[in-house]
């Protein structure tokens, strides 16, 4: 690929970037948006532009989506672009999901189950229609009612199922994990690497992949065991302490879907799991990664690899929306040299084909 | 931890410049820089040595040092970094009483030669003068440098990491608030 | 220092404003606002991988009399990373220890426990009872 420097763009640039900022900034007339708004009333945009980001910082989120005038995706580039002006000062003790404070926690398999089903703060169950009033200034609602609640923990429904026997267990480790964000992604990838890079993958993609595994393209049956939304709190071991501190807490959405398995030569027919988890309220993206992580296991489990979502080049290497917007746009780059000798190509295979 | 003294008194500006002098240092084999802005450092590290660790490592870089428990605590304080007992297992190398052997250290591979460790080695002295001959890539024709205080033997081991290229160690000499680079292409003989 | 990496600087300031004076300090690093990778694990409770980063501000200050506090807290506040070191260090003598905990740490862990029973009870509000009817079985 050839590209060409091309001088005597500054001028238009420059008025175009004012022009953005004027378009950003829209009728002066209107009120401004604080970042505190947006964190507060957009605060599912904050929470996906984190996910996406990989960089968790509510603030820094909320001004990620004021200056890419509400594009997520450029929201999630401006983010991961600052990131890389920070230094890393090491990694987390992993969160312990099953110590979260819950403020939703469902589970499609079981109906009474330790804990109960807590709906929380859900668009489920509302009608989808227009809500005119707050086009009205919706001003501020009642104060959500409030009951005792119940001191009693919340098992994961996968250990409900493990300790049955049912369900395939988890292999304590306590290997360090890959980072992608350090070194190059290769082939074939294991799964904790395979989680993170769906951890910061594209909503969108990750929920059609999902999807296509429902319709036939991977065979799944899944059920949502649960998912789970709340606080956890994140813990650090600073080298110069030797002991973890807890650095605060942060919201992370959960979710196990359970999937049949039909038993191979060494294992028994048994429930095997597909996991999501994502930073903020990310409840769709949760689902749609679980989903495609449990594809991502196939051959592993020594299931056929067929299908799209199966597929661990095809999934890892096209579900980051920073990396393809990178690539699609760079489309839009001078190619002028590249375009001249295609030119050229056709002309001349039309002179061959006009009879010379 | 209450004997600790500070790091750069203005960490990113410090870290910058002395990057920029690391960079000057490497691409000109030899020269000897002089660094402002220095750390308090707890002895035996040298002011320059140390600086170049709070700029170099941190917690993705496991650190070797011969320097002592003071000192291994300030450079993990300030640096972050993990610290090694394997001279091999380590991205950077501060050496304040001796020298490990070159050959033992990461070289890094083939493929990425650039994962190769870099070794701090603090000197007696270190001058422009008569005692080596340099040359090779950064050097037009030769310069020369004199530096006290080296092992015996050191010469034949810097010439067999040459002769691994592009693997290979790369070194940095310090002593007070000086030091010179020694990247893995550059030649030694003795001069005269 | 769980609960001061939950307080904002101002909640932190409004509570130093009702105990005795802090002693003064020099930092030794930071403030400064860095990265820490935040873990999960695989299935829940397997093998431990990356979620993503989050910003966290990390200072170390010594006070006059010696003592070395640290903070690291969540996010990008220098001031609360400050005030947690230093209050980190203050709270290792054991002459400002009691003083320092009734005035500033238990009013700050109640206010958090508040918040977060508060929560909760949002949530068991939202907990769904289950009735069968008897016919339908």
């Amino acid at each position: 690929m050839a590209y060409v420097a091309v001088k005597g763009g500054e001028r238009a640039i420059e008025a175009a970037h004012a022009w953005l900022a004027e378009e950003r900034r829209g009728d002066p007339v209107l009120p401004e948006l604080s970042l505190a708004q947006i964190e507060a009333q957009l605060g599912l945009a904050v929470d996906r532009v984190m996910a996406e980001g990989a960089c968790h910082d509510r603030g820094l989120a909320a001004l990620a989506i004021k200056q890419a005038r509400g594009d997520l995706i450029e929201a999630a580039f401006l983010l991961r672009a600052y990131r890389t002006t920070l230094p890393r000062f090491g990694a987390s003790l992993p969160v312990e999901t099953d110590a979260m404070r819950i403020r939703r926690r469902i589970s499609a398999t079981y109906k009474e189950l330790p804990g109960g089903q807590v709906l929380g703060p859900t668009f489920d169950y509302t009608h989808r229609l227009l809500d005119f009033a707050l086009a009205a200034e919706g001003g501020v609602p009642e104060p959500a009612p409030e009951a005792p609640a119940d001191e009693a923990p919340m098992p994961r429904v996968t250990a409900l199922l493990a300790q049955e026997g049912l369900m395939a267990p988890e292999l304590p480790s306590e290997a360090e994990p890959r980072d992608l964000t350090r070194e190059p992604l290769n082939f074939p990838a294991e799964r904790p690497l395979r989680l993170q890079a769906l951890a910061r993958g594209d909503e969108g993609f990750l929920l059609s992949l999902g999807y296509s595994t429902q319709r036939g393209y991977g065979n799944a049956h899944p059920f949502v065991g649960e998912i789970r939304m709340g606080a956890v709190t994140v813990e650090f071991e600073p080298p110069e302490l030797g002991f973890p501190i807890e650095l605060g807490e942060v919201t992370v959405t959960e979710c196990q879907m359970v999937n049949q398995f039909a038993g191979s030569k060494t294992e028994p027919p048994q429930f095997t799991r597909g996991y999501g988890l994502v930073f903020g309220q990310g409840e769709r993206k949760a689902m749609a990664m679980a989903l495609v992580d449990r594809a991502l296991r196939a051959e592993e489990l020594g299931e056929p690899v067929e299908a799209p979502a199966q597929d661990q080049e095809f999934v890892l290497y096209h579900c980051d929306n920073v990396e393809a917007t990178g690539f699609v746009e760079h489309l839009k780059l001078p190619h002028y040299v590249d375009f001249q000798s295609e030119l050229e190509k056709i002309r001349l295979l039309r002179r061959e084909a006009d009879g010379e | 931890m209450s004997g600790l003294t500070p790091g750069f008194a203005d960490p990113v500006p410090a870290a910058q410049a002395c990057f920029r002098a690391l960079l000057e240092a490497m691409a000109r084999p030899g020269r000897v820089h002089r660094l402002a802005g220095l750390p308090e450092a707890p002895a035996p590290l040298a002011p320059a040595a140390a600086a170049m660790l709070l700029t170099l490592a941190d917690a993705e870089t496991p650190l070797w040092t011969d320097a002592g428990p003071v000192a291994e605590e300030w450079l993990r304080f300030h640096a972050g970094c993990p610290l090694v007992a394997e001279p091999g297992a380590a991205s950077f190398l501060l050496a304040a009483c001796g020298m490990p052997e070159l050959a033992a250290l990461e070289a890094g591979t083939e493929e990425e030669p650039h994962r190769s460790a870099t070794l701090v080695l603090q000197v007696a002295g270190l001058e422009r003068g008569a005692g080596w001959r340099l040359t090779g890539p950064g050097i037009e024709t030769e310069h020369l440098l004199e530096v006290e205080g080296l092992p015996r033997g050191f010469l034949a081991a810097w010439a067999a990491n040459g002769a691994r290229f592009p693997r290979g160690v790369d070194l940095v000499l310090c002593t007070g608030d000086r030091l010179a680079a020694l990247p893995r292409t550059t030649r030694i003989e003795e001069a005269g | 220092m769980g609960v001061l990496a939950r307080a904002d600087a101002e909640a932190i300031t409004a509570r130093l404003a009702e105990a005795p004076a802090l002693p003064r300090h020099a930092r030794l690093r930071g403030p400064e606002t860095g990265l820490v990778m935040a873990r999960g694990r695989q299935g829940g409770d397997g093998a431990p991988f990356n979620l993503g980063e989050m910003t966290v501000t990390r200072c170390s200050v010594r006070l006059a009399d010696g003592l070395v506090g640290h903070a690291y807290v969540a996010g990008r506040d220098t001031r609360q990373a400050e005030l947690a070191a230093v209050l980190d260090a203050a709270l290792q003598d054991p002459s400002r220890r009691p003083a320092l905990l009734s005035a500033v740490i238990e009013p700050l862990a109640a206010a958090q426990a508040a918040r977060a029973t508060r929560e909760a009870a949002k949530a068991a509000a939202t907990r769904v009872e289950f009735f069968t009817m008897a016919t339908m079985r």
